[in-house]
């Protein structure tokens, strides 16, 4: 079933504590080269539907209601899962070529 | 007698403090569930501390959609006293009962320690038996209490006098303006990290100079409801 990805980021201008702590222990394994690491979310929502525009514009408004905060955080991203050029960095192939 | 009803989630370790600060305060306190509609005649609400649904998503975030919080949201729209003690004050603003927003404590710790605090508004329903300028110690227990709202939102918190409760002597936790806790323009709706439940019977609260432990400041949060109860009545 089609699965549209919600991606979500806390504000730039906001403190991000984890992502320092994360950037903490980067540089204490002697990784000095990252100078920030900053942690969002990532949302898979399973539609049971083939995903029109329609159902990508009640994900946005979902998102805005629940998913995400906009006081702390934006929504970065809004997209249906393999439909786009979504590139898989780690694999080095598009997602939906690896299963 | 005033009913003071105090919601439990799924996840919530204060409600029985709270239940026990009400009846202390002389209120009969009422015991409501997050997943039932109505709020059985209450006259106020606590929303208690805790981890609703275990912080997933993020703190307050569920439980501010659980079906009694529509009948909350409705009922403190139209005055009914709420008070919202540290995630309880997490639900309030995730509800858009209160402005802005809870993040992780800047240094990144939980923190647990009797916190002295600065009262800044003595009007609210859950703060008039203070005075301004009153300085409190109840206990503060968070992981995610830093503050933060836009530099709109908090011009507009202190120009309108909108904050309750500051921090003295050191900021636990990152919260801009040093702010404890905020209410909405009505005072009927208070947010607040620290938890003045846990302050309210000698022998069980934080030390003072006096004696270890005997620290009551957290119940005239509960008189306080008391009193505005009576003067609406």
């Amino acid at each position: 079933m089609p699965v549209v990805v919600v991606e979500v980021m806390p504000k730039p201008e906001l403190l991000d504590p984890a992502g320092k702590a994360v950037a903490g222990a980067l540089a204490r394994l002697g990784h000095t080269q990252y100078e920030g690491v900053r942690i969002g979310k990532r949302f898979e929502l399973t539609v049971s539907k083939p995903v029109t525009p329609e159902v990508l514009d009640e994900v946005r408004a979902l998102a805005e209601e629940l998913l995400a905060n906009l006081v702390i955080e934006d929504i970065v991203a809004v997209y249906e899962s393999g439909a786009e050029d979504e590139f898989d960095e780690f694999s080095g192939v598009a997602a939906g070529e690896t299963h | 007698m005033a009913r003071i009803g105090v919601v439990t989630f799924p996840g919530s370790l204060d409600d029985r403090d709270a239940q026990r600060a009400v009846r202390l305060a002389g209120a009969e306190a009422v015991s409501l569930w997050h997943a039932d509609r109505g709020l059985s005649g209450v006259d106020a609400v606590v929303l208690p501390g805790g981890f609703s649904y275990g912080d997933y998503l993020r703190c307050g975030a569920i439980a501010a959609h659980a079906p009694i919080m529509r009948d909350i949201i409705a009922a403190a729209n139209d005055g009914m006293p709420v008070l919202g003690i540290c995630n309880g004050f997490q639900i309030l603003v995730e509800a858009h009962l209160l402005p802005g927003g809870l993040v992780r404590n800047d240094h990144g710790s939980f923190v647990c320690r009797d916190q002295t605090l600065i009262v800044e508004n003595a009007s609210t329903a859950w703060t008039n038996q203070f005075e301004v300028g009153d300085e409190i110690i109840i206990p503060l227990k968070n992981g995610e209490g830093g503050y933060i709202a836009d530099t709109e939102t908090l011009a507009r918190l202190e120009g309108e006098g909108l904050v309750v409760f500051r921090y003295k002597d050191v900021n636990p936790n990152g919260s801009c303006n040093d702010i404890a806790g905020i209410t909405n323009p009505r005072g009927n709706v208070v947010g607040l990290m620290p938890h003045p439940e846990h302050a309210v019977e000698p022998g069980f609260g934080p030390d003072t100079p006096a004696a270890m432990r005997s620290g009551v400041d957290g119940l005239k949060f509960f008189t306080s409801a008391l009193t505005s109860l009576l003067a609406t009545a």
